[in-house]
């Protein structure tokens, strides 16, 4: 495994800092051009967008087929792109339902579907997660206090390389008389990595 | 080239460490799983980390047990794997 990111982000934080300053010194970035980028990329890049998409795929059978077989191109239909990185990347979007549970980590460094999630939690890139919920996702689980019954089958979702993942959660109980808008406010951030029920 | 593996394919990982980057994480190292899907073809990390020039081959979505990497638990582990990473499994 890579280094533990909590421990160094001060270090790098630093370095960026020191290259960013020498790039804008020789006249190679204007310095306001990178917080524009910064701010318009972060300004869309929200958990919101997430719970948009899993909404949809509670209301819409034919929509949550075509997210689970290329979320890349289902997820332009409502607006919503894995752009505004380097390079556009691949998502996957599993879902869970009563007998099989799905849980996203980077075991590498920190990989996640930013666009869809906004920023990852701080304990998303810790050592102790990315190193123990690929070894013992029940126990990991029932850390964050979600208990799963034995019989249910876990799969953790690796984002080591070019794929980022997200979770449909399991549509909670009771909300038939919901409509989409106030189905997406069910959903939370822990819910669309797989650690935490809705 | 044509992809060598499809859906459904039995493979193993090499069982290499590297002096370098890879992105065949030690835990998965050596270890049998079944091929999901192909997620793309993308140039392998393990060069482009290196400055070394590479060209783009398949990259499998590849699901392990965790008995057979870890030697206990109940779930699974998906993982992308480049094809330079992996061998047939008979």
């Amino acid at each position: 495994m890579s280094g533990d990111h909590t421990g160094t982000d001060a270090a790098i934080a630093a370095q960026v800092r020191h290259v960013e300053a020498l790039l804008e010194e020789r006249g190679l970035v204007d310095p306001k051009e990178l917080d524009r980028a910064m701010e318009a990329f972060l300004a869309k890049a929200n958990p919101d967008n997430g719970a948009r998409l899993v909404a949809r795929a509670w209301l819409d059978p034919a929509f949550h087929h075509r997210l689970l077989t290329d979320a890349s191109t289902a997820l332009t239909e409502i607006g919503l792109s894995m752009g505004g990185g380097l390079q556009e990347q691949r998502l996957k979007v599993v879902a869970n339902t009563p007998t099989t549970h799905n849980v996203i980590v980077c075991t590498l460094c920190s990989c996640y579907p930013v666009a869809l999630l906004g920023p990852s939690p701080t304990w998303y890139k810790s050592e102790a997660y990315r190193s123990r919920v690929v070894r013992d996702p029940r126990s990991v689980l029932a850390e964050f206090d979600f208990h799963l019954p034995p019989t249910t089958t876990i799969t953790v979702w690796d984002a080591n390389a070019e794929t980022r993942f997200m979770v449909i959660p399991q549509r909670p109980k009771n909300t038939d008389n919901l409509d989409e808008h106030a189905l997406a406010n069910l959903v939370t951030r822990n819910g669309l990595i797989g650690v935490a029920p809705l | 080239m044509p992809d060598l593996f499809a859906p459904g394919d039995r493979v193993r990982t090499t069982n290499l460490d590297p002096p370098h980057h890879t992105r065949v994480p030690r835990y998965a190292r050596g270890a049998p799983g079944v091929v999901v899907e192909v997620e793309g073809h993308h140039p392998l990390a393990d060069d482009r980390a290196r400055g070394l020039p590479t060209t783009p081959q398949p990259v499998y979505a590849v699901r392990f047990t965790a008995r057979d990497l870890f030697g206990e638990g109940d779930h699974s582990v998906t993982l992308a794997v480049w094809e330079t990473h992996l061998r047939a499994e008979p």
